[in-house]
């Protein structure tokens, strides 16, 4: 080759690291440092809040908020929902992902875009339509009365809603980690002659654990914090039908701050636990397998 | 069983049945109510509750701020991702766990969090008041809500994304006298532009239909800062379950449409993908 363009490309590589790494630096900081502030604006920010605003008035006003008659009730009633809704849900998720993971049949996107509706929809229109069906000028309104049922503004409508919003997430963590791990393995069980539930129980089971018990987590997250559907269906009665989110925004309304972001910190370290779950679940690379 | 490809696994009947029922349900049930709710309605009153005023006030907030997120997030999403997938600093993993934080966190949560944080006196809209910008109780206040729901959508799809873009070629581009502005239009953008619109339509999707976390922080004004769906909450209360349910009618046909554009996205960024493999 010619002898100018060699030196000029020496001249370059000789004039770059400095140049590239100053500028490079520079773009590497720019970006942390945007981020940064983003972030802590608009996520730190807040979360500090909770735990500043619950402590305003030291430890003491802190547990006396959950002595409350009303918070205790708000309490008992997220329990009791999220113990009917998480068991059910998972019980759905498994069934919907060996179903759609295992097989391959007709109307499976379908399938897949029903799974995924909630997650689009409105939490209010999830509320709406429960309301719709069984409020009192609902379709099935008048039977209900008639029979004295009441599933609008009562612990059912609860559920139901509740159920509505999160029944994806379990199935929507199983689905694609069941069809990446493939069917050989539970073929081969089967060809060996291992029964239907056994194959379930102790080859697809303990190969998607860690899966199902992020799903679960989140999903039990969700059913906890849930507000707008609940906010829909539950009517608000204060100490009946009011779940934890719920409470919070009574609470507020009524400038009791402290009682209110007492029970928020509550919902915020079920929040952290998840993504702690979610953080030790990733390491054990289930996803990269 | 023209139904399904054989297949020596058993248990199909039982977990399709199941699935079927309980989607049918808890979903198509429930949603044939609210269709045939709208439509047993007259098409004047229809339009009338659809096209009122007050409707029409909520969608433009509604819609006009959740674009508005989605676009913040559209650029700080992939400032952030960026950040993540190339730069290491200390407390990176910890940032990265904690961008999933609204999803997990309730929505009520994070809207008295976010009120207190940005009102008059508070941390950060004690420093905004001075400069005449109000945050709290306005529709500033509920682009900044939808933007924080909406953040973990565009990072998370761009995030793998980024990962696959060839740090080869970009080195090469380099070598060859491309400025890094050049490089990021003619070699990351085509990457990462399906990622991008997919996050930017699933966070502008999950805004438009957000409640909890905005109604704190909106004023909640007619006209001014009312969001669909609180107006169609108002018409729950009001027993007015025609009028709600014409109103779930327009977000449900809305969020049918995004959800199949996302759907079209995402396929288009799967061909691009097998396209560059080969």
């Amino acid at each position: 080759m010619a002898a100018i363009p060699h030196s000029t490309a020496l001249e370059d590589v000789a004039s770059r690291p400095g140049g590239r790494s100053i500028r490079n630096s520079l773009a590497r900081w720019a970006f942390i440092g945007i981020s940064l502030v983003f972030l802590a604006a608009l996520l730190l920010a807040p979360l500090a809040t909770i735990f500043v605003m619950a402590f305003a008035k030291g430890v003491h006003a802190y547990l006396a908020s959950f002595a409350d008659p009303d918070t205790a009730s708000a309490l008992r009633l997220t329990l009791i929902s999220a113990l009917v809704v998480v068991p059910l849900n998972t019980l759905f998720g498994l069934a919907a992902s060996w179903a759609i993971a295992k097989f391959e049949f007709r109307g499976k996107s379908f399938l897949i875009t029903l799974i995924d509706l909630p997650l689009a929809i409105s939490p209010v229109i999830s509320g709406l339509i429960f309301v719709l069906l069984f409020g009192l000028h609902g379709w099935f309104g008048t039977w209900l009365q008639d029979h004295d049922i009441s599933i609008i503004f009562a612990l059912p409508g609860i559920i139901i809603a509740t159920m509505f919003v999160t029944f994806p997430y379990v199935a929507r963590e199983l689905i694609p980690l069941m069809q990446q791990l493939g069917n050989d393995e539970e073929e081969a069980a089967i060809t060996l002659g291992a029964g239907g539930w056994l194959t379930f129980f102790s080859v697809t089971l303990p190969k998607v654990r860690w899966g199902l018990v992020y799903g679960v987590i989140l999903c039990n997250a969700r059913a906890m914090g849930e507000f707008g559907a609940v906010s829909v269906v539950s009517g608000h009665i204060r100490g009946v039908t009011n779940t934890m989110p719920l409470h919070i925004e009574i609470l507020y309304n009524e400038y009791n701050f402290v009682g209110a972001f007492a029970v928020a910190s509550i919902l915020t370290l079920l929040a952290v636990l998840t993504l702690v779950v979610k953080t030790l679940v990733e390491r054990t690379g289930y996803r990269r397998r | 069983m023209a139904l399904r490809q054989p297949n020596v696994l058993p248990g199909f009947g039982l977990t399709f049945g199941f699935t079927t029922f309980f989607l049918s349900a808890l979903v198509l049930l429930p949603l044939c109510a609210l269709v045939l709710m709208a439509a047993s309605m007259q098409w004047h009153d229809f339009v009338h509750v659809v096209l009122s005023p007050r409707a029409l006030g909520s969608y433009r907030l509604s819609f006009g701020a959740s674009f508005l997120a989605a676009a913040i997030n559209l650029v700080f999403g992939f400032i952030i991702a960026w950040t993540l997938v190339r730069y290491e600093f200390p407390g990176r993993k910890l940032i990265d766990a904690l961008i999933d934080m609204p999803f997990a966190l309730p929505t009520a949560v994070s809207g008295i969090a976010l009120t207190t944080v940005f009102a008059q006196n508070g941390w950060i809209g004690q420093y905004l008041e001075p400069l005449g910008i109000k945050v709290a109780y306005t529709w500033i206040g509920v682009t900044v809500a939808l933007t924080l729901i909406g953040m973990p959508f565009v990072v998370r799809s761009v995030q793998p994304a980024l990962l696959e873009v060839q740090r080869d070629l970009e080195d090469a581009a380099e070598t060859l006298g491309a400025g890094r502005f050049y490089v990021f239009r003619r070699i990351i953008l085509p990457t990462v532009l399906p990622a991008l619109l997919t996050g930017f339509t699933l966070a502008f999707a999950r805004a438009v239909g957000e409640y909890g976390s905005v109604i704190f922080i909106a004023g909640n004004l007619p006209l001014k800062t009312e969001i669909t769906p609180l107006l169609i909450v108002i018409h729950l209360e009001e027993f007015d379950y025609k009028g709600a349910a014409a109103l779930g009618f327009v977000m449900l046909v809305i969020s049918f449409c995004m959800l199949l554009t996302i759907n079209l996205l995402q396929a288009w960024g799967r061909r691009r993908h097998v396209q560059s493999a080969r």
